[in-house]
């Protein structure tokens, strides 16, 4: 009788994970080559997988038309942050793998034939956990935007604040903030695109303050992270809870638009929300100037002061 | 700001209170830095309440946030301190059990801080300075506080308070609980109380995700220097408030009477400056606070297995990309894989 001899080969339905991925909704095995193709949504059950920042913004700008800012941007390690792995090595592990410098990427480009400025996050880094380099770069997006009067797109994917970097991080939120708050005043849209996941600090600060705010079909978007809300609060939570079709339902999203879909609102929406366009000139020869607190405090008199108002918005 | 803090120590009689503390003090900086923890969670702390009894001469409370219900959990009104009329926003968790129930062990829901931001927007009408004092382990991360938009009113809350026209002291006197804490923590000068901390998550859930165990919580702490001196010395406080022997429980008088010193101080101060000035340098404060450094470098290189026709290509392409030089070239990360889904 011949003895059985466990297997060391692989299983059959071990697929290489270098050609192709499970989809975690429906467990379809999805080709990796195909799934690009259609944006990385799962063509048996309409999963969204998550969407590198490069991938991201080819999508959604016209193509060509991205020039990145800041680039060079790189996050230090003001704690001397340790917990099971050193901080920079976390950084730099995070770095060989993605590409990127640190969890967002920002710069200019036109949706539609119009110039915004767009900040997108890339999951893959770090959780997309906003640390120093995440805050400043959403602040210099939303400074640019305002002195270009330009729209400002942010497409979130984020865990929330990066803890690494304690409670820098949190003080993003009111860097990040600060600086759409003035946007908001000077009537420069912001538009905010909300992907799985978008939670934290993240949520709790410029993306939850969109002059309109998408989110991508059934994405993780809360304040408190599960395993934050399973520490603090006894008892189950329901079965839908922090997705997009429940912030939908509660009022706090405009429209949960579909991947394939989601160029085109946006293209719909910079030509529906162009800012008006002010009297002063602003300076549009390549470089970004930098934030003048008198011209912006007289720019918002303007709007303020009733008899300017016709000339502001015709 | 290291020398703010040797002057500060050098300042106060130091040594005698230093000697003091030496017994309780454990010598290893992880149990040191859990005392301090376990301090400013201390049942017995003076909340807001406590404080204003001993610190106003006047101060009725309103309730309420005209939108949904009042949270008892932030307490907010109008007071008198010596003879300077101020708005007053501030956390409260309760002393015994009955009330910390009531008062939701002082987690605010939205409609709490969406209060918060009526109080401090009358004040601003009326061109009162205001004072608000933390003191909360962090939002209340249930599913009504969700449904109701926790983020948003938190969000909402950080953003009135960056363009508020009137002078902000804040004091953390307690826990400083993430974006809890910060939606009524943005100030123009942030103080903060000997024993308190500050910090981005909870050290128990720091230590839950990236130790995988709530057990490391001391070594979170101490890892996210969430102590007042950290603090200060990472320019998120501007000053700290000391205490008396053995902590702020120990005597509220001798504790309000220094936060009362010290926040009528920089009240005088603020009040000098011109109000653009007061809002612009707020702006200025928030905006230099981060740590990072600007490389001149090749985007980093994705170390990957080309495959033949990959290497090929890079034979063949691979001058030209090098003579690409500086850091935006999105197009080259266009065909990689992303990376695998977390599931």
């Amino acid at each position: 009788m011949p003895i059985k001899l466990p297997s060391f080969r692989q299983r059959r339905d071990a697929y290489p994970p270098d050609l192709w991925t499970q989809c975690p909704s429906c467990q379809e095995m999805l080709f990796n080559k195909q799934l690009e193709k259609v944006l990385r949504v799962c063509s048996n059950c309409g999963h969204h997988f998550r969407l590198s920042a490069p991938a991201r913004l080819n999508l959604l700008l016209d193509p060509d038309s991205f020039e990145e800012c800041d680039a060079g941007l790189q996050s230090l390690d003001p704690l001397g942050f340790v917990d099971l792995k050193a901080y920079p090595d976390r950084v730099s592990a995070a770095q060989a793998t993605t590409g990127l410098r640190d969890a967002a990427v920002w710069g200019f480009g036109s949706i539609g034939g119009r110039q915004v400025a767009m900040c997108v996050m890339d999951f893959s880094f770090m959780g997309g956990s906003m640390g120093s380099v995440v805050g400043e770069k959403v602040a210099r997006s939303a400074e640019a935007a305002l002195a270009r009067r330009i729209p400002l797109v942010i497409v979130s994917a984020s865990g929330g604040a990066r803890m690494q970097e304690g409670t820098l991080s949190l003080m993003q939120l009111v860097k990040t903030v600060a600086a759409t708050e003035r946007l908001r005043l000077a009537g420069v849209p912001l538009i905010s695109v909300m992907s799985d996941p978008t939670t934290g600090g993240v949520f709790a600060s410029f993306a939850a303050l969109g002059d309109v705010n998408l989110a991508e079909p059934n994405a993780l978007i809360g304040f408190a992270g599960a395993r934050v809300s399973a520490g603090t609060i006894q008892g189950e939570l329901p079965e839908g809870f922090q997705r997009s079709e429940f912030l939908f339902n509660h009022g706090f999203v405009d429209r949960i638009v579909h991947r394939s879909n989601l160029r085109d609102e946006l293209v719909k929406l910079v030509a529906l929300l162009a800012p008006v366009q002010l009297p002063a000139p602003s300076s549009d020869n390549g470089n970004i100037p930098a934030f003048r607190p008198l011209s912006f405090l007289s720019a918002l008199a303007e709007r303020v002061i009733p008899e300017s108002d016709e000339a502001v918005r015709g | 700001m290291v020398e703010r803090l040797i002057g500060r120590s050098g300042r106060k009689g130091s040594s005698d209170a230093d000697l003091a503390r030496e017994p309780e003090a454990p010598a290893d900086p992880t149990a040191a830095v859990w005392a301090k923890v376990q301090l400013a969670r201390n049942l017995r702390r003076p909340r807001t309440l406590e404080l204003l009894a001993l610190i106003a001469d006047d101060f009725v409370e309103l309730h309420g946030d005209r939108f949904f219900g009042d949270d008892p959990a932030i307490v907010a009104g109008l007071a008198r301190i010596d003879d300077r009329r101020v708005v007053v926003v501030g956390q409260q968790k309760g002393a015994e059990t009955d009330e910390n129930i009531r008062r939701n062990f002082g987690m605010p829901h939205p409609e709490g801080y969406r209060k918060a931001m009526r109080v401090m927007e009358l004040g601003e009408r009326l061109g009162l300075p205001i004072v608000t004092f933390v003191d909360v382990p962090g939002a209340h991360p249930g599913a009504e506080s969700e449904e109701r938009g926790i983020a948003e009113a938190i969000a909402r809350s950080i953003a009135l308070m960056t363009r508020l026209q009137t002078p902000i002291v804040t004091v953390i006197t307690g826990e400083g609980g993430s974006g809890g804490a910060l939606a009524i923590a943005v100030g123009d000068v942030v103080l903060a109380l000997e024993n308190a901390v500050y910090s981005v998550i909870s050290p128990e859930g720091c230590a839950s995700i990236l130790w995988r165990t709530p057990d490391q919580a001391p070594a979170a702490a101490l890892a996210m220097r969430m102590t007042a001196t950290d603090q200060l010395q990472l320019g998120v406080v501007d000053e700290v408030i000391p205490e008396p022997r053995g902590g702020a429980h120990t005597d509220h008088p001798a504790t309000a009477a220094t936060i009362k010193t010290a926040v009528v101080r920089h009240l005088a101060a603020l009040e000098r400056r011109p109000l653009d000035e007061l809002i612009e340098a707020r702006y200025r404060r928030y905006r230099a606070l981060g740590a990072f450094t600007t490389v001149d470098l090749e985007p980093v290189a994705i170390p990957e297995r080309p495959g033949f026709a990959d290497r090929l290509r890079n034979l063949l392409g691979g001058s030209a990309r090098a003579s690409n030089g500086t850091g935006s070239n999105p197009t080259r990360s266009h065909d990689e894989p992303p990376a695998r889904e977390e599931v």
